[in-house]
């Protein structure tokens, strides 16, 4: 660890920090109506929809909205990747996407997750990624951050029976924050190297005289959403460590900013929405402890060297120009925020800097977490928190004025056991069946770790992979699918449940007797329970993969 | 639930208009217009040949180059389509290893790369810098460190027939970063210095 | 700060331990066991463990020694589990048992109408709501319900365990009789308004056993957490092989159950019900009884509480302050008059209006037997004495009453009494003062000033509400000057002056639009409507049969500060459940660092790092974390009966506190438990 690692690690989350309260206030204007300066724009979409945006939806509305919209993005990406080779924007020729891969892609993009078990070069034609990748990428995070404002309409109401409109709130996000912000910031990129082309590969003849078929492409406009909405799917297959997709230190740190950007804001727009900034701060705070601590473990772990190689700075699966600081960092963000691009290949990490990405996902996503995924994400966590909190002080449970009843934690605890469910279970089945058993790469504990990776980046919608995993298999295609569509659905419906049963309670106000959830004290055990639902769950798993790996290595054992 | 199709169809299509074609669209033609040089790729091109790009790495194996990363990129066997062949830098399939830091085949791999470093270099200093043993993550890592830079000058410059000194000041004017002189690390871009080098004392 | 103390019972007395421990056992059958479904998971997995471990003795393998001593183990979670849960029921069970003696072999004697004079003789049993029954002295009222006709003297020691006889007539707010208490004195008719199995006594009964006892919301809300962290536990235990098989490590069946039930909520899981039903018990004895558990819950979360001035805040017995006297008679002569009709008059009233006679004009008790007493009764609603043979009568009461003595007095004066008289009663009763009249021979001499007292310790009371984030607000019938006088001394928060029963319904429900749980207590007819519409509704037990009926509690001593009692309990049961809730979980950080590495330490060796214990042997490990999770069941018995601590503060404080017992013991306890616990049976050789 040296000086400049630790400066670049304070001066992104100081960036972030102050982001916070501008991106914050601006959304809470887009879901409060305020915004209009692109109405024409929005009126029209509207009418086109036949849809009249004042009429809000009950919550079952509202995910029948988002099942909808993710269905017919599902069966459009697939159609277009099964179709490449007749459509236009194809220099390269590429051929249609097999069934598997098309299935597993598109669920992939369609769930915010952005797992790629192909090379994007060698695989996709640029309408592909435009028309498909780039479109899902703007609507699985807007559908993500319109279910977390949902969510806080929840708290926000009164015995109503509405939480909003989703396909106007999947507009508003699109149209006045990705929209916008996406089109400065890919011009930016450019600026920086960032190709943005529709010609095809160049063939060069290198110096020594070889022949180096240089692949292009529409990168910059894709590149900025995939960061911005916590995407990840990268353009080309060395994703955010190729030199095109991220060619210099600012173009990384903008991309760490812009991963953390709305996840952190949107605690700032809860806190404004319902009227206490200060609690949407006590969230921060609480995701901004785990953030900033595991930033530092990744970065200390990763600094230590490999001691098989007499502690060699580890630079394998690293580019020189970020080194282990801006990796070790980059690991950390990607990966608790669902985001899942990577500037390093993690499969490489030393196993307790890799342990650091894998308990981020583990956590739930919660850790600032994805674009409205880890605001609602973590809302479950607070309600386990404040159940029991409650229950510590002597009153029966609440949060925000709002009593926590049998209802709220039944659905509380579906959306916590979905994920385990999907890594532990789905993982398992893997670990039993010679198809699951085939695509381990790595000998020994780490093989165990990046199926647990895997299983953890799919079921938590990040994408990110111990790519040594060869992913690209009927098996793993369809399996890792199903782990997408358990973490992305059985987490959001009860979500919306909740906050429709939220909506519809009485708020009940503040006495002496309510627990303050501005407070330190609040932020240390919302961490704790965090921690301890994620460590119960998954020490076993840890204990089998990255931990005994550290002590082998630390003894010399390699496998 | 018809209402819902439609809504939901035309939404899609909307915004599969507006940011699929229109967006993207919208980007190449500003980015074009405004930064035509890095929105080609940052090509560079010598005697109105393509030789490369400013941002992809190349392979390098001639005493008189400056050396690149290990890369780990790989191609098509030609022999066997499902099959792949190492094939370093290859730009149209970018990768890194994939290696856990416990594999005995990375291990094995350092210690190969070592002595045919070694070998190369005979006159280097003992310890070989990190970035010249480990392969990069996207295969087409155009930078190397400074040290990793300084630990080649010898033997570039005995294959040049110049002056070890001379050749550090020319490593010294391409060391690049950190930005601001505090984020990142200090690089030097090995297609730029091995032009640099051409440029100045072509081989003979 | 004064808390009313509950007769003391000892938390563990020998019969009823004898009796819990039979109990555990025949509460292992399947059909009571389903009811909790942490422990029915626990008895599962025994069973299942059970099975393996024969078989495995049959097939003689080496492991099948330690097997049954875990299999033991297993079972013994469950049976301590039992234990609780009929240790706690045990405790409501003697006192049901006493109950239930006053209800045995009752008769009625049934009439037709309240005048009738032909009774007929049916069981008790046979009553049906509307009924008519006649009760005369040495009865035992044969059920619920409201006298219609008369007025008695009742014994309700069965009850309450007040042995003074209480008054009930019929109209006023003291008309409600409960069944199973004795009539003392007349004869009065009752209507019954509850159907047989439906009386209060049935409804004590069922609620000091727990017979009945419905889960709580808040209990099944915390009933669907500890199953959800049981399926998630599932999950990590039954995938588990598949993981360890890729470094080929296998793990024994009954190791994973060992597993699998130490992880899972068993603490709180096997303790949560015992919570409920102590809870309830501790009620019972500060003489409480709740309808239901969720009301006990709601008491834990009282943001207002409405208070009635009169035996709340103020003595009901107020002080005579001042004696004034009609304008032709002298201050000495009334204070005379009033000094020697109270000289027998045992209420606090009375001796205060004797020692402020004494203090003002130092009267003496005069030396003649001639002297008789006239005690008050319900009928003339006056007290006083008899002097001289009868030949005079001194009487002091309510100016009504007086008013209707003096008119039907032989030497009563025409045209009622002296014309001052009303303008004294008033400028008292405007004071906020009650006029209590006195009159000899029939002829009204003046008023004796009784001054609401503040009870003393009552600020204190409301301090302590008011640390426990509870709102008071008095409820009285002055106006607001004296309202707002009593209210300042009295320290309560607000409160509303000449209420009515309206004026109180309306500011119970303005309080709940905002959103605040409102508690009230009341005894008249009148208090229904409030008491229903309250959150909490705490009903006294001298009031009416409606206001009983109302309420969501009933207060068998009849005092209404018993609020902050009730506030307290509910918020321990409250606190205990997540108190046992945060140390279940804490613990399993210790079982994962003593089970995990014993079971792939074969394969692993490195792991023996996370055998932070240090703990002799894999067996040994397991056993131990086995053992203990089952014996901390026991060890917590206590603190579930008797509730976890509460004083009134800060959330933030008590979180804080609670979390470092509770939290921060549950992560260490079991570390240094188990850690004894395995030096133990490395001692003894088990494993």
């Amino acid at each position: 660890m040296d000086a400049n690692g630790i400066l670049l690690i304070i001066l992104l989350f100081a960036v972030v920090l102050a982001l916070t309260p501008v991106l914050g206030g601006y959304m809470a204007r887009i879901y409060d109506g305020r915004a209009r300066w692109l109405a024409p724009v929005e009126q029209g979409i509207y009418r086109l929809c036949g849809l009249d945006p004042d009429c809000e939806q009950h919550w079952t509305g509202y995910a029948m909205a988002f099942l909808i919209v993710h269905l017919l993005g599902v069966l459009a990406l697939y159609g277009l990747m099964r179709l490449q080779a007749f459509l236009p924007f194809n220099p390269a020729a590429q051929t249609a996407v097999p069934p598997d891969l098309a299935f597993n892609t598109a669920i992939s993009f369609a769930t915010n997750t952005d797992w790629q078990n192909y090379g994007g070069e060698s695989t996709m034609g640029y309408l592909v990624q435009m028309a498909g990748f780039t479109v899902q990428n703007f609507l699985s995070a807007a559908a993500g951050i319109a279910v977390a404002v949902a969510l806080i309409r929840g708290f926000t109401r009164r015995s109503a029976r509405s939480v909003g409109n989703f396909y106007v709130d999947l507009t508003r996000t699109v149209l006045y924050l990705l929209l916008p912000v996406c089109l400065i910031g890919s011009l930016v990129l450019v600026w920086q190297g960032v190709p943005q082309t529709l010609q095809g590969s160049v063939s060069a003849t290198t110096l020594e005289g070889g022949r180096q078929i240089i692949a292009q492409g529409p990168v910059a406009s894709q590149m900025f959403i995939k960061h911005f909405g916590t995407n990840g799917g990268g353009f080309f297959n060395a994703n955010a460590a190729h030199p095109y997709e991220n060619p210099t230190v600012l173009v990384n740190f903008i991309y760490m900013a812009s991963i953390l950007a709305i996840g952190a804001g949107l605690t700032n727009t809860f806190g404004r929405m319902i009227g206490d900034q200060r609690q949407g701060w006590a969230l921060l705070a609480a995701m901004g402890v785990l953030l900033v601590a595991g930033a530092f473990a990744t970065y200390w772990a990763e600094a230590q060297g490999n001691p098989a190689l007499g502690f060699l700075t580890n630079m394998e699966g690293k580019e020189t120009r970020f080194g282990i600081a801006a990796s070790a960092l980059f690991a950390t963000v990607t990966t608790a925020t669902s985001c899942g691009a990577v500037n390093a290949m993690h499969d490489s990490l030393l196993p307790l800097a890799g342990m650091v990405p894998l308990v981020n996902m583990l956590l739930g996503e919660v850790v600032i977490g994805g674009v409205g995924s880890g605001l609602y994400g973590m809302m479950v966590f607070v309600l386990i928190t404040m159940f029991i909190a409650g229950l510590m002080v002597g009153r029966t449970p609440e949060y925000l004025g709002k009593k926590i009843e049998a209802r709220e934690i039944k659905l509380a605890v579906i959306a916590i056991l979905a994920t385990p469910l999907a890594v532990l279970g789905l993982g398992a089945l893997a670990m039993l069946t010679p198809a699951g058993l085939a695509g381990i790469a790595a000998p020994g504990p780490h093989g165990l770790s990046e199926v647990l990776y895997a299983f953890a980046s799919s079921a938590n919608n990040n994408g990110s992979a111990f790519a040594g995993l060869n992913g690209n298999t009927l098996f793993y295609n369809v399996i890792l699918a199903v782990a997408m569509l358990i973490g992305r659905f059985a987490v959001v419906i009860p979500v919306l449940a909740i906050a429709g049963a939220l909506a519809a309670k009485k708020t009940v106000p503040p006495s002496a007797g309510t627990f303050p959830t501005q407070s330190w004290l609040f932020v240390a055990l919302l961490v704790g329970i965090v921690l301890v639902v994620g460590g119960l769950t998954y020490f076993p798993v840890l204990a089998l993969g990255p931990v005994v790996e550290h002590l082998a290595l630390a003894s010399g054992t390699l496998f | 639930m018809v209402k819902h199709l439609r809504a939901a169809l035309v939404l899609l299509l909307a915004m599969t208009l507006l940011t699929g074609l229109i967006y993207p669209l919208a980007v190449t033609g500003l980015a074009q217009a405004l930064f035509p040089r890095q929105a080609n790729g940052s090509l560079i091109e010598r005697n109105g040949r393509v030789i490369g790009s400013e941002l992809i790495g190349q392979t390098f194996s001639h005493p008189g180059y400056f050396w690149s990363r290990p890369s780990a990129t790989t191609a098509p066997d030609p022999k066997d389509p499902a099959k792949t062949v190492a094939a370093p830098y290859n730009a149209a399939n970018s990768g890194g290893s994939n290696l856990a830091p416990s594999a005995k085949a990375l291990i094995d791999t350092v210690k190969q790369r070592e002595a045919a470093l070694r070998a190369a270099n005979p006159a280097a200093p003992a310890e070989v810098p990190a970035d010249l043993l480990l392969s990069s993550a996207s295969g087409l890592d155009p930078d190397i460190s400074p040290a990793a830079a300084e630990w080649q000058v010898a033997r570039v410059a005995a294959a040049r027939h110049m002056s070890p000194e001379a050749l550090r000041q020319l490593v010294a004017a391409h060391v690049k970063g950190p930005l601001l002189g505090m984020l990142g690390e200090r690089t030097v871009n090995v297609l730029d210095l091995n032009l640099a080098l051409d440029a100045r004392w072509p081989m003979r | 700060m004064s808390i009313h103390r509950p007769s003391s019972r000892s938390l563990l007395d020998g019969a009823i331990l004898a009796q819990a421990i039979g109990d555990a056992v025949r509460k292992l059958d399947p059909r009571f066991l389903v009811k909790n479904p942490i422990i029915f998971t626990t008895a599962l997995v025994a069973a299942l463990a059970t099975i393996l471990t024969v078989r495995a003795a049959g097939s003689g393998a080496a492991q099948a020694g330690i097997m049954a001593q875990i299999t033991a183990w297993l079972w013994f979670t469950v049976l301590f589990a039992n234990f609780a849960e009929a240790i706690a029921e045990g405790r409501g069970k003697a006192q049901a048992a006493s109950l239930r003696r006053s209800k045995a072999d009752a008769t009625a004697r049934r009439v037709t109408a309240t005048e009738a004079a032909d009774p007929v003789e049916v069981p008790a049993a046979t009553l049906r709501s509307g009924d008519l029954v006649l009760c005369e002295a040495g009865d035992t009222i044969p059920g619920d319900g409201d006298v219609v006709a008369g007025i008695a003297t009742v014994d309700e020691s069965a009850i309450t365990g007040e042995s003074a006889p209480v008054i009930r007539e019929s109209g006023g707010d003291r008309s409600a009789v409960t069944g199973g208490t004795r009539v003392v004195s007349d004869r009065i008719v009752v209507r019954i308004t509850a159907n047989p199995g439906e009386t209060f006594l049935d409804r004590m009964i069922a609620l000091v056993e727990g017979a009945k006892r419905q889960k709580t919301p808040n209990e099944i809300a915390l009933s669907i957490l500890l199953v959800g962290m049981t399926l998630i536990f599932l999950i990590v235990v039954a995938t588990l092989p598949a993981w360890a098989s890729w470094s080929g490590t296998r793990i024994p069946v009954v190791f994973l159950a060992a597993l699998f039930i130490t992880l899972i909520p068993t603490t709180i899981g096997g303790l949560l019900s015992a919570i409920g039903i102590a809870g309830m018990d501790r009620l019972v004895k500060f003489n409480v009884i709740a309808k239901s558990g969720r009301a006990v819950e709601a008491a834990g979360d009282i943001d207002v509480l409405l208070l009635d001035k009169t035996g709340t805040i103020t003595l009901g017995a107020r002080q005579a302050v001042a004696f004034l006297p009609v304008s032709d008679i002298g201050e000495r002569d009334l204070a005379e008059a009033a000094f020697l009709s109270s000289l027998a008059d045992e209420t606090p009233e009375g001796k205060s209006i004797v020692a402020l006679a004494r203090s003002r004009f130092r009267l003496t008790e005069p030396g003649s037997a001639n002297l008789h007493f006239v005690p008050f009764t319900a009928q003339t609603r006056m007290s006083g004495v008899d002097m001289e043979e009868g030949r005079h009568h001194i009487r002091k009461g309510a100016a009504d009453a007086i008013a209707a003595y003096a008119a039907a007095h032989p030497h009563a004066a025409p045209g009622g009494g002296p014309r001052d008289l009303i303008g004294l009663v008033e400028q008292v009763g405007k004071s906020g003062g009650t006029p209590l009249v006195v009159a000899r021979d029939g002829r009204p001499l003046g008023v004796i000033h009784l001054k609401d007292i503040v009870k003393p310790g009552i600020r204190e009371r409301f301090a302590t509400l008011r640390a426990m984030g509870i709102r008071t607000v008095m409820i009285t019938g002055d106006n607001p000057l004296t309202a707002a006088a009593i209210a300042a001394e009295a320290g309560v928060d607000d409160y509303l002056a000449e209420a009515t029963p309206e004026k109180k319904l309306e500011l119970i429900r303005e309080q709940q639009q905002g959103g605040r749980l409102v508690a009230m207590c009341g005894d008249g007819s009148n208090d229904a409507p409030a008491l229903a519409q309250a959150d909490v509704g705490v009903a006294m037990n001298t009031g009416t049969q409606a206001a009983r009926e109302a309420g969501n509690m009933v207060d068998l001593e009849s005092d209404p500060t018993k609020l902050i009692e009730i506030v307290m309990i509910g918020k321990q049961l409250l606190m205990s459940r997540g108190a046992l809730t945060t140390f279940s979980i804490a613990n399993d950080v210790a079982k994962y660092f003593a089970i995990i590495p014993s079971l792939f330490l074969a394969s692993y060796p490195e792991l023996q790092a996370l055998n932070l214990m240090h703990l002799a042997s894999p067996q040994s490990a397991i056993l131990s974390a086995i053992i203990f999770n089952a014996l901390i069941i026991v060890a917590l018995i206590p603190l579930a009966l008797k509730g976890v601590d509460y004083k009134p503060a800060p959330a933030q404080t008590l979180l804080k506190r609670n979390l470092l017992i509770y939290g921060l013991g549950g992560l260490v306890a079991p570390f240094i438990g188990i850690k004894l616990i395995d030096l133990g049976i490395t001692a003894l050789g088990l494993a």
